[in-house]
């Protein structure tokens, strides 16, 4: 297991080494600078010299060659640089927007399970109900739904219509702002647990050993607890996992719509502004996350499942 | 329509807004939305251009100069009074003596030098360099070549001599947000990006990075009585439609209106009497580049205004959010030349135009543009057929609006469509067509014309401001015969605000930046604010 463990481990660093490559590139080819972003919505005159100045100040005058260098230098030393905005440490930027963004896919994730898996159980032990159907159509819808309109709907019901919730915004951090985003975002996990706890449960009950059980006289809820469930649990923690990784990513749209200040929408301001250093720094760092996560869930399912590691 | 809309009649808003001000209340929260995309970059104001950053300013800073938007002008902040010399260089300022930084610091001469010393610093790279460069001195200290800025003279604590380059109007530069007075006591000038000090009517409390600041009443304020709000939560809002939600959901107590949202709000009971319109400073405008050779032509450009019909454009897709443009001054601008018409809709002569230019059988060209729907790949997309039918092709090329910026100033298109800032200053506005401002500056057009130069020159030397404004005027006009541009429309900008909301000024200069100091709230307000 160890040293599985440490294979596992071992490959995040060609994978972020890689990734880091490709953002410079990319970042180094897209047209527009970030001195010419601060006057792109012509509200003032361009002013050469100043624009010269900070060219200067960031090194962006220099030869992409030299400014490569630079950059992986610098990363090889765990400095993702300085923002071109703000003038201070990407990495404070980061910090200062972390834990919105954990609090957000948590949420978003624990909802997802608490509702998906015992929806996609209950779906699967009763095929063909009208509760199946329901659950699956309403599945469907949920991976169908763009994330934008979504939370647009949640917004004007629940806020606008019941007054419910506040719609928008951190407030002082009170659980009450955080269940609208949270909910917009937990919805596509959700459909997907729901789909796979079914099709894994449907799957091991048609296996021979819950015959088996059956023939042996286990009652139906024993069979679910010690065979189905354990059984179905690789196929739920996969999907848990990869969502989990994936779900800081995808709140970007969900930070920028609910005025949410995690890094998917320091992301946003920062690519508008051409922000390079902390767009390279909030890629690496959501491309770490995922990583991270998905590692964990390859240890974790080589612990329920010991024929993992070994293939 | 457009010779109805005077200044005068502009100014009666500002009017309107003001009297509502009788029996003003002091308490309260106000939930303002910074609208425009992006989170705040820093609190360190002077470092940053972006209008985001103006809501903090307006809240926390002062500067020499404020905007008066009901005068329509720039007026002493500072200082209580002002003397100037006989030829207009020379200002000395009598500084108010009950203006006090939010760390106790009382005001005087240093902190104006200190500050745009420290604005003009070229360690810096800040912005408001070239606002400090109106100085006299400052250029050399600019460039690294002097150890002060030789304008700026202590006379004592509270009197401050500066003499300036020209005869300019030196309230413009010195009333922007990147131009704001610092405290000269503060150590170490990094801890103005995490908490600000100013003078002005609040005092910073907490800033929740990507989402608020908030700031809460400053008891030392100078102006008496002021401010009557509390507390001010300053959130950012990027979303039309979530702050939609939220305005209707009485969740945020102001929200600029799109064209889209400007209609809805219209027709809707409740939401239509709490509209405040003004004639901002911006031109919408499509620039030709002359090193394309149809361009080289006036009639070419005189044609492809004669082609557009700009009145229809702007009632079917920018829902008349906007004043159609008679030229480059606006509205509010005071050398604005309400006599003139603007280009008129009329196709034979656009193709009359044409044919005498040589391009009877027409020509293509590329139109580079970002996606705003007011003044991007929309507008160049309703434009195609109008003229198609005097046989010119246009092709939009979509940008991101970053690449849009680039694209100009390094003279990377055919044509471009954009708003460009078109005021308050009509001196300032006009320089961007004057033949010595680089095309990389703002004269994107490369425009150059000796009579206009002749005429630009001589309004930089007069001191009568009518008479200044008259040269103005007449430049301005040569600048719509010539055509450099497409000449689209003036931005009307629109906000909503609920009804328990008074202060709220016709600000032109940009609608969404309110005088903080002068807004209170009524007792039907909601709890959450009072």
């Amino acid at each position: 297991m160890l040293r599985f463990t440490l294979r596992r481990v071992l490959q995040i660093i060609p994978t972020v080494v890689v990734v880091a490559l490709l953002i410079f590139v990319i970042f180094s080819v897209v047209p527009g600078t970030f001195a010419a972003s601060l006057f792109a919505d012509g509200r003032r005159a361009a002013d050469p010299q100043m624009i010269a100045r900070l060219n200067e100040e960031f090194g962006l005058n220099k030869p992409l060659m030299e400014r490569f260098v630079t950059y992986v230098t610098d990363l090889a030393q765990f400095d993702l640089g300085t923002s071109f905005r703000t003038r201070q440490p990407v990495i404070d930027l980061i910090n200062d927007r972390m834990w919105a963004s954990l609090q957000l896919a948590l949420a978003a994730m624990i909802f997802a399970l608490v509702v998906g898996v015992p929806l996609g159980f209950i779906a699967a032990l009763r095929p063909g109900s009208v509760l199946d159907t329901v659950t699956m159509i309403g599945a469907v819808s949920g991976l169908s739904m763009p994330q934008f309109w979504l939370g647009l709907l949640m917004m004007y019901l629940f806020a606008l219509q019941l007054n419910w919730l506040p719609s928008f915004g951190y407030g002082d951090g009170s659980f009450r702002n955080l269940i609208l985003p949270a909910v917009t975002l937990g919805v596509t996990p959700l459909a997907l647990l729901a789909r796979t706890t079914r099709a894994g449960v449907l799957d091991v009950l048609n296996a021979d050993f819950i015959r088996t059980a059956h023939s042996k006289g286990m009652s139906e809820a024993k069979v679910v607890r010690w065979h189905v469930a354990r059984n179905a649990l690789v196929l739920i923690v996969t999907t848990v996992g990869l969502q989990f990784g994936s779900l800081i990513g995808q709140a970007v749209v969900i930070e920028k719509l609910f005025a949410w200040p995690g890094i998917g929408s320091l992301l946003v301001d920062s690519v508008a502004s051409r922000d390079i250093p902390v767009v390279q720094g909030t890629i690496l760092v959501i491309v770490l996350w995922f990583l991270v996560i998905n590692t964990a869930v390859d240890l974790i399912y080589a612990a329920i499942d010991p024929r993992i590691k070994q293939e | 329509m457009l010779k109805r809309l005077t200044l005068a009649a502009m100014l009666s808003l500002g009017v309107a807004a003001g009297a509502l001000a009788a029996g003003e209340r002091h308490g309260g929260t106000l939930v303002f939305t910074a609208p425009y995309g992006s989170s705040f970059a820093t609190l360190d104001v002077q470092s940053s251009p972006n209008t985001q950053e103006e809501f903090i300013t307006q809240a926390i800073h002062r500067a020499l100069y404020s905007w008066d938007s009901n005068q329509n002008k720039p007026v002493l902040e500072l200082a209580s009074s002002e003397e100037v010399s006989e030829d207009g260089r020379v200002h000395t300022y009598h500084l108010r003596k009950n203006a006090v930084f939010h760390n106790g610091k009382p005001l005087t001469a240093d902190d104006i030098i200190y500050s745009y010393k420290r604005i003009a610093n070229p360690e810096n790279a800040f912005p408001g360099a070239s606002f400090i460069a109106v100085i006299k001195g400052a250029e050399d200290y600019i460039a690294g070549k002097a150890d002060e800025i030789s304008g700026l003279k202590k006379i004592d604590d509270h009197t401050l001599e500066i003499t300036y380059t020209g005869t300019i109007n030196p309230g413009f530069p010195l009333m922007q947000n990147t131009t704001v007075i610092y405290p000269s006591n503060v150590e170490d000038e990094s801890t103005f990006g995490k908490n600000p000090v100013g003078l002005g009517a609040f005092v910073f409390k907490e800033h929740v990075p990507g989402s608020q600041v908030v700031v809460e009443k400053f008891d030392k304020y100078y102006e008496e009585g002021r401010p009557y709000l509390d507390r001010i939560n300053i959130v950012l809002m990027a979303e039309d439609a979530a702050r939609d939600v939220a305005f209707r959901n009485k969740e945020i107590d102001v929200s600029i209106l799109g064209p889209t949202q400007y209609q809805a709000y219209q027709g809707e009971e409740g939401l239509k009497d709490h509209l405040l319109e003004v004639a901002e400073v911006y031109t919408r405008n499509i620039g030709f580049n002359p090193a394309f050779e149809p361009f080289k032509d006036k009639r070419v450009r005189q044609a492809i205004n004669h082609a557009i019909n700009a009145p229809l454009i702007i009632e079917r897709l920018v829902k008349n959010k906007a004043y159609p443009a008679s030229g480059w001054l606006p509205i509010s601008s005071p050398a604005f030349d309400k006599d003139k018409a603007p280009y008129a809709y009329d196709p034979e002569k656009a193709k009359a135009l044409l044919a005498e230019a040589g391009y009877a059988d027409g020509f293509e060209f590329e139109v580079t543009a970002s996606p705003n729907e007011s003044w991007g790949v929309p507008i160049v997309e309703a434009i195609l057929p109008m003229l198609k039918k005097v046989g010119v092709t246009v092709k939009p090329k979509p940008v991101e609006s970053s690449t849009l910026g680039e694209a100009v100033t390094t003279n990377n298109f055919q044509a471009f469509i954009w708003s460009n800032l078109s005021g308050p200053d009509p001196l300032n506005a006009l320089r961007c067509y004057y033949s010595k401002t680089a095309q990389s500056a703002c004269n994107y057009t490369s425009y150059a014309n000796p009579e206009f130069d002749k005429l630009y020159e001589a309004a930089q030397q007069e001191r009568d401001p009518a008479k200044q404004n008259e040269l103005l005027r007449q430049a301005n006009n040569i600048v719509q015969d010539d055509a450099p541009v497409w000449f689209f429309n003036y931005n009307k900008a629109v906000m909503a605000y609920q009804p328990w909301i008074h202060g709220l000024v016709p600000n032109a200069t940009e609608l969404a930046i309110q005088p903080y100091d002068e807004i209170w709230i009524d007792e039907t307000a909601p709890s959450s604010r009072q």
